[in-house]
């Protein structure tokens, strides 16, 4: 499989992968890792937003 | 003091006059054309919050492959409302797909996404904040919640 990266696109045979993921409340996030001799070549981040801004509305009350 | 996920509390008093439009079926201003929503990047210095009332370039993340103001966010939902009881209900609207940065660079540090209404002078939606990140030559990709009266990205209840 090609990956993009900074050296251009490269196999992934000759990449080190590192991959880990978040799982709480807020959010789960996974990412993607690639290295070749060390050197970071390639991240990519992958969010899905668990928790969001919630707003209650409240009418007045008459009388 | 950080990023804090929240409704921009300018957001709510537009609502009373119709500023924002996430609909293409009962608009409030161009016969069935919704408003355009984007979706900016903040690194983690950054100080948005319910405060913010627009998008702003200061402390936006900057890098290959990224433009300034974000992305554009696919809207196809129109915003849905249900009664929850005799009472209340809920109001919400999700956008109806991921929000994508392809073959991006981000190598500062960022935690916060600002949602904005940038057909009406940029005007802010909410704060979204999550885990910091970087990109190096990669994507980053945000998937929306499910479009539910729980679950989706805007929602307004009373209860």
């Amino acid at each position: 499989m090609l990956i993009t990266t900074t050296k251009g696109e490269m196999d992934d045979s000759l990449l080190e992968h590192k991959s880990g993921s978040v799982d709480n409340d807020v959010e789960y996030t996974t990412w993607d890792e690639y290295y070749l001799n060390g050197e970071l070549v390639h991240r990519s981040a992958h969010v899905t937003l668990k928790k969001t801004p919630f707003t209650d509305l409240i009418g007045a009350t008459l009388g | 003091m950080a990023n804090q996920q929240s409704m921009c509390t300018s957001f709510l008093g537009e609502l009373l006059s119709s500023t924002h439009n996430f609909s293409s079926a009962n608009p409030a201003h161009t016969a069935n054309t919704a408003d355009t929503f984007k979706a900016a990047l903040y690194v983690t210095t950054a100080t948005l919050n319910a405060s913010t009332t627009a998008y702003s370039a200061t402390n936006e993340v900057s890098g290959t492959g990224y433009s300034a103001g974000g992305v554009t966010v696919t809207n196809a939902n129109n915003p849905t409302s249900t009664n929850s009881s005799t009472t209340a209900g809920v109001g919400y609207w999700t956008p109806s797909a991921s929000i994508v940065y392809s073959t991006v660079t981000l190598t500062t540090a960022f935690d916060t996404m600002l949602l904005y209404n940038s057909s009406q002078s940029n005007k802010a939606v909410a704060v979204y904040t999550f885990g910091s990140q970087t990109i190096t030559a990669g994507n980053f990709t945000l998937t929306m919640p499910s479009n539910t009266t729980t679950t989706a990205l805007v929602r307004l209840s009373t209860t």
